[in-house]
């Protein structure tokens, strides 16, 4: 394995990277070290954001007893990094996520099957087979960026991003795949949608899905659709 | 309490406290005032806590109806404001009566923050009562006020007057200037093209909100990256591929694809707070170890600003 770089991401946050490609290896590492360090929980810990390739620490400064709370925060995880060597990996949870491939709800999806040469039902049954990895959330709350995209899917973005994308919508965007939680707008290619509410602020848990949990789609018909919307 | 009735929302006006922490990871930004300092001192000047919620005010203020009297403070940029129709200076406690609050025009600067006694009573979500604009969520109803909102205000004391009372003592208000004379201080990442940052005048285009600052000037070089998306901080440089720098605030997204220059240090972000459309920013890069003396001097005059506050409210209560 190669080795981390540290960098100053905020006065009160650093940067650890561990790839500059998007690559599961790196994104275990960067998911591993956020649980370990979640696990330990000390009292400068803000949080732990974990992403492709990468890690963010956030620290509260006035809770580190040293005059370079970079270089504090650098010395715990080399040695959080120090165990990954021997740690095993936990379980991931699983999580399905049932899909609405209708017309209706994939706009880009007949134009996108022809793009790539397949039929549209292959199409669906090449993304609905797959598992795939959170490898990261960002772009807005609760948006997961997925990991095990098939390489014959990759699809290039909308060359004019949509103003509005209805949320739960399920897209492609390069070679990466995720589901809007919430409309906005948006440039990757809409492929279907999911009754399921990725993101509540009200709920106890507010992310449906954490950076590490695994996620199938579950294909479903416009009726099944609309009854998961009335009884979630 | 009464709540308050908004006639007039302003241009953009939130309700805003420190901001929300630890969810990141699932993708929640910060949000919080933008100046968190000034916004701290509007709680102060009311005996509030710290984090008691306030409004946030952009360019042209809200018109407010008051059921009764109340205590309030605004602190920032220079408010035309007004308590049916009695100027009122900012920078200090103001007790006004019932009535109409008028917050008008902002100048020299973009915004300003408003606390009343007892800070707005709006649900707390993820910690937070701040108002999260791109996640929809928190403050009032997730969005910016409109005409006809009702605030709910905390507890405390009854006051009662029936024209505006102000102290004669206020706070030194700050100087927001971001140019060649007091220019916004950075930490490097390294990058090729972060010292240049340095060399060339900006200024700040229209499309500036609470997400981030784009920067106009002559473009910096476009030097490959590898775009993948990384976390990102409130007050981060980036450098997309047009040369053109974005500063990132509160609102900001929490991942980034783009190249990164540095980061604006903790002390400076307040003026960044002001910097409106069109404004003139300098910038001067400053090693990690400067920028932890410069952050650390700024706390202990926030500080010592706070304790002269507490003793003129212990005097003239």
């Amino acid at each position: 394995m190669s080795q981390p770089t540290f960098e100053p991401l905020a006065d009160n946050a650093l940067l650890v990277r561990f790839g500059k490609i998007i690559d599961a290896a790196h994104n275990a590492r960067a998911l591993d070290a956020a649980r370990q360090l979640r696990e330990r929980n000390p009292s400068w810990l803000r949080d732990a954001v974990p992403a492709y390739a990468s890690l963010a620490v956030f620290f509260d400064s006035g809770r580190i007893d040293a005059a370079d709370p970079h270089a504090f925060v650098a010395a715990q995880l080399r040695a959080t990094l120090r165990n990954q060597e021997t740690a095993t990996a936990p379980i991931a949870k699983i999580i399905d996520i049932p899909v609405c491939y209708e017309p209706e709800m994939a706009p880009d999806l007949a134009e996108a099957a022809s793009e790539l040469g397949i039929a549209a039902d292959e199409l669906i049954q090449r993304h609905s087979s797959a598992s795939y990895a959170v490898a990261m959330i960002g772009f807005a709350p609760g948006f997961p960026y997925l990991l095990g995209l098939p390489d014959s899917l990759a699809l290039p973005r909308l060359t004019t991003p949509r103003t509005r994308v209805p949320a739960g919508s399920v897209a492609i965007g390069g070679n990466q795949t995720g589901i809007y939680p919430r409309e906005s707008p948006g440039g990757w290619r809409l492929l279907g949608r999911t009754p399921l509410v990725l993101f509540d602020a009200a709920r106890a848990a507010p992310a449906l899905l954490t950076p590490g949990d695994q996620v199938r789609f579950q294909r479903i018909d416009t009726a099944a659709f609309e009854r998961w919307l009335k009884e979630p | 309490m009464k709540p308050w009735q908004v006639i007039a929302p302003g241009a953009l006006t939130t309700v805003q406290d420190r901001g929300r922490e630890g969810w990141r990871h699932v993708g929640v930004s910060r949000a919080g005032a933008l100046d968190l300092d000034a916004a701290a001192l509007a709680n102060r000047l009311l005996g509030n806590d710290s984090d008691a919620a306030v409004l946030e005010l952009t360019l042209q203020g809200p018109t407010l109806k008051l059921a009764q009297p109340a205590r309030i403070a605004i602190v920032g940029a220079a408010v035309a404001a007004t308590s049916n129709g009695h100027p009122l200076p900012g920078q200090r406690p103001l007790t006004v009566p019932a009535g109409e609050l008028k917050l008008g025009g902002i100048r020299e600067g973009v915004r300003a923050w408003l606390s009343v006694a007892g800070g707005f009573d709006l649900p707390v979500i993820l910690g937070s009562r701040s108002t999260d604009l791109r996640g929809g969520f928190g403050g009032k109803e997730g969005r910016a006020l409109r005409a006809g909102d009702l605030l709910p205000l905390g507890k405390s004391p009854p006051t009662i007057t029936a024209a505006p009372q102000k102290t004669a003592w206020w706070i030194g208000a700050d100087d927001y200037d971001c140019g060649i004379a007091h220019p916004l201080r950075y930490v490097s990442s390294g990058h090729p093209a972060a010292a240049a940052l340095a060399e060339r005048a900006w200024s700040v285009s229209a499309d500036a909100n609470r997400q981030g600052i784009r920067l106009r000037g002559q473009p910096l070089p476009n030097i490959p990256h590898h775009n993948v998306s990384e976390p990102v901080a409130v007050g981060c440089i980036q450098l997309p591929a047009d040369g053109q720098p974005i500063i990132l605030l509160a609102d900001a997204q929490t991942v980034g694809g783009y190249a990164r220059l540095g980061y604006v240090i903790a002390a400076d972000l307040p003026r960044l707070a002001q910097a409106g459309p069109g404004a003139v920013l300098a910038f001067a890069a400053v090693g990690i170890d400067e920028a932890r003396r410069i952050n650390l001097q700024h706390r202990h005059r926030q500080a010592r600003t706070a304790l002269a506050i507490d003793r003129q409210l212990a005097r003239h209560p």
